[in-house]
């Protein structure tokens, strides 16, 4: 066992702390109110090679694997949750699928952009009627000669709009329903392919959350990922990998709000003393401190047996339910500490309470979560 | 960062959970049951050498490292923590003092012997009016000669009666507060000292919990440990491997509850159905499960941080704080999961709560851990 980080993931660390520092927390405030998605930010990741840790550099990649990747988001959010779930859409959603399930002529046209961050993915799932319950898909893919001609509407979705690439789920075979499910790569600008309503969302307000439209959408053939049919084994074992990132944006929330509150707890004087000398507060910072670390634990243990080759399914579930969890508490125990001002926009902590929230539910609700578990617990043991 | 055990601590994995498989779980309501000392399996412990394990080989340990000994401190107490406590009271806070504060000679004459199990031993710092606040003991060590002349209680000595030798915390000079506080290596027949009322406790029944009573009780200099006035810092350095441990034997009880739960789940049947299909029950196990699996790698990661030798209270306290917490959380759910059957003792959920609660107070009490957590909030 070895529980310190190695030079190349410290090094990870502090740049991408660093460039978060500088470049990402200072507008995060102002992008939440004006719900502005700035791609100069994804640029600037781009830049620093964050676009594509875990791919090869063949591809366009850093070539490192996925601790490095959950530390970044795990950074990023810690100053600003929208920039981590941005990049943990296009990385864990968009770009995983292409890498596992694309032919080498795929990934050249489109991981290796993404990568490089010219391009940025999204990832369609979600319907209006089939949130957890892939098998409600209304989405269609007929086949037509060297194309599939798509139709219907997916919502909810992580960088609609602004995302060149789209990793579309749609079915094939009504009858086979959830194995009747086919993944596709479909380019922003695609005729027939258009963007809907773009969400007003409580939190994570400068990341994109867009309704996607197909109305007779021409997809060619050799945009299919994977085989025919085959798309909802993707569709699932994509979010095993993705849910892990959100537990890195949900530790990263949780990490910085209990910064926030433990500096703020120290200044802070009531009664001729500061509010950390009082052993409420203390108790309570003590507990959002053992959360967190015990999320980072869960959270970099599913990373690391993601990147050996382990099964990572039940990690990855626990990792989310907690870190997700301890991020809703942890804010809002920051909240409170903060007293009056902790509601008010002036300091972070509030803004931290409500992109916390979206955590537990997407990516798999926590409740989807938990059934994950309990089938993995039941039948390991 | 690696998550693996490697393969020595593989090997001294399995090779505690076979012999707590073997020897120990067959025994453990038994040794609750009848609150009895397990001496024989304590001496078959010292056999295999668990009783010396993280204890160096030229002192006849077995030389393993600390994330080995905080393992067989899990597994064990997977079987029994009556049997967990009394390894970790013996190793961490009865061994490890001489080894790290001891003389040539203390070692020879003790930690031989209690690295090969052919002693037991114990810690003796609790006072009936000090208990987290441990610099306010009153039992009085005062010098004659050659000798100190030891006067006092202490309550709650886990081993005690058992023991061979016990580490006794005493005050030599009152006026100095922390620093008049000296450690003393005490034999068990040593004249003036007495075994007194033993308790009646909640769990962890089979290991003793005793009062002990020095009347004139005169030890030699020679059993001093580490210099006059140094032993509440030689306490406070023992802390964080005990905390460890405690965290480790809650982590043991924790993950049998759990798995005692998830079999009975999925046999038990109720309204045709057998009770894992039921959703409310399937939650109930993830989250025992996801918060065991937290727990586990906080244990361990304080446990690699202490083997490293980095400064780790922070650490410890959290593992000892949430892995104890958890111990109480699922071991009442799976007292829970079972229904009327988790109530009587025909299944060991019961015990498994009762064990749980003291690891939420002993080693510092949890709200102790969690004011020496916000100590150290500074970094990170």
């Amino acid at each position: 066992m070895d529980f310190l980080l190695d030079k190349e993931h410290e090094q990870i660390r502090q740049l991408v702390r660093d460039f978060a520092n500088r470049e990402v927390a200072p507008g995060a405030a102002q992008r939440d109110e004006e719900e502005h998605f700035d791609r100069n930010i994804f640029t600037k990741m781009a830049e620093l090679g964050l676009t594509g840790i875990p791919w090869p550099e063949e591809y366009g990649g850093a070539g490192i694997d996925y601790l490095a990747y959950v530390i970044t988001i795990e950074e990023l959010s810690r100053v600003d949750a929208s920039a981590g779930v941005v990049l943990s859409a296009h990385t864990s959603l968009a770009g995983w699928p292409i890498y596992k399930f694309g032919n080498e002529a795929q990934k050249q046209k489109y991981l290796k952009p993404m990568a490089e961050g010219t391009w940025m993915g999204a990832y369609a799932l979600t319907e209006p009627g089939s949130g957890s319950d892939s098998a409600g898909m209304r989405t269609t893919a007929v086949r037509d000669g060297d194309d599939y001609i798509l139709n219907g509407s997916k919502v909810f979705i992580t960088n609609g709009g602004e995302a060149e690439v789209y990793v579309v789920f749609a079915v094939t075979s009504p009858e086979k329903k959830t194995r009747g499910i086919t993944a596709f790569i479909v380019e922003k600008g695609t005729p027939g392919f258009t963007f809907g309503k773009k969400e007003k969302k409580m939190g994570i307000r400068s990341s994109t959350t867009v309704e996607l439209i197909f109305d007779n959408c021409r997809v060619p053939v050799e945009n299919r990922l994977g085989e025919e049919d085959f798309g909802f084994k993707i569709a699932m074992m994509t979010l095993d990998g993705g849910r892990n990132g959100i537990a890195a944006q949900a530790l990263g929330i949780a990490q910085g709000a209990f910064e926030q509150a433990r500096d703020y707890a120290l200044q802070r004087k009531q009664f001729g003393k500061a509010i950390a000398d009082q052993q409420a507060i203390q108790f309570k910072l003590a507990d959002m401190a053992t959360k967190i670390e015990a999320s980072r634990l869960l959270t970099y243990q599913a990373a690391w047996l993601e990147s050996h080759g382990h099964p990572y399914g039940q990690a990855s579930a626990m990792s989310k339910v907690f870190a997700s969890d301890t991020a809703m508490e942890v804010t809002t125990d920051a909240v409170q500490v903060f007293g009056g001002y902790g509601f008010m926009r002036d300091y972070p902590v509030e803004r931290m309470m409500r992109d916390a929230k979206i955590t537990q539910i997407y990516e798999g609700t926590n409740e989807i979560q938990r059934l994950v578990i309990a089938r993995s617990v039941l039948t390991n043991n | 960062m690696e998550f693996e055990r490697d393969t020595e601590q593989k090997d001294m994995q399995r090779l505690v959970q076979t012999f707590a498989k073997e020897v120990i779980a067959p025994r453990a309501a038994e040794i609750d049951d009848t609150d009895q000392f397990p001496r024989d399996i304590i001496r078959k412990m010292g056999e295999l050498g668990l009783m010396g394990l993280p204890i160096p080989e030229e002192w006849d340990g077995v030389g393993a490292d600390f994330v080995s000994y905080i393992t067989a401190i899990e597994e064990i107490s997977y079987a029994s923590a009556t049997v967990g406590v009394i390894l970790a009271v013996h190793t961490s806070v009865g061994s490890f003092p001489i080894l790290y504060f001891g003389t040539q000679e203390q070692k020879e004459k003790y930690l031989r012997k209690l690295a090969t199990g052919e002693f037991i031993g114990a810690f003796a710092l609790t006072e009936a009016n000090a208990g987290s606040d441990a610099s306010s003991i009153q039992t009085r060590a005062t010098r004659d000669g050659d000798s100190y002349i030891l006067n006092g209680a202490k309550v709650f000595i886990t081993n005690g009666g058992e023991a061979d030798v016990y580490c006794v915390f005493a005050v030599t000079n009152p006026g100095r507060g922390n620093r008049g506080i000296s450690a003393f290596l005490v034999d068990k027949d040593t004249p003036g000292f007495h075994v007194g009322k033993k308790e009646r406790k909640m769990g962890l029944n089979g290991s003793a919990t005793c009062e002990l009573l020095f009347e004139d009780a005169r030890v030699p200099v020679t059993s001093r440990l580490g210099a006059e006035g140094e032993g509440f810092s030689i306490a406070m350095r023992l802390l964080d491997g005990g905390r460890i441990g405690i965290a480790a034997q809650a982590l043991g009880i924790a993950r049998a509850a759990l798995d005692t739960a998830n079999q009975y789940v999925r046999t038990r049947k109720q309204f045709g159905q057998a009770l894992f299909q039921f959703q409310g029950l399937q939650f109930m196990l993830a989250d025992m499960a996801t918060k065991v699996e937290a727990a586990k790698w906080l244990v361990y990661h304080a446990a690699y941080l202490k083997n490293k030798g980095v400064e780790c209270s922070k650490e410890a306290s959290m593992a000892k704080l949430f892995a104890s917490d958890t111990a109480m959380q699922v071991t009442t759910d799976a007292v829970q999961l079972l229904g009327g059957y988790g109530y009587i003792k025909d299944f060991a959920v019961e015990r498994y709560m009762r064990d749980a609660k003291i690891t939420q107070i002993y080693e510092g009490t949890n709200q102790i851990q969690r004011i020496v957590i916000a100590r150290n909030l500074e970094h990170r």
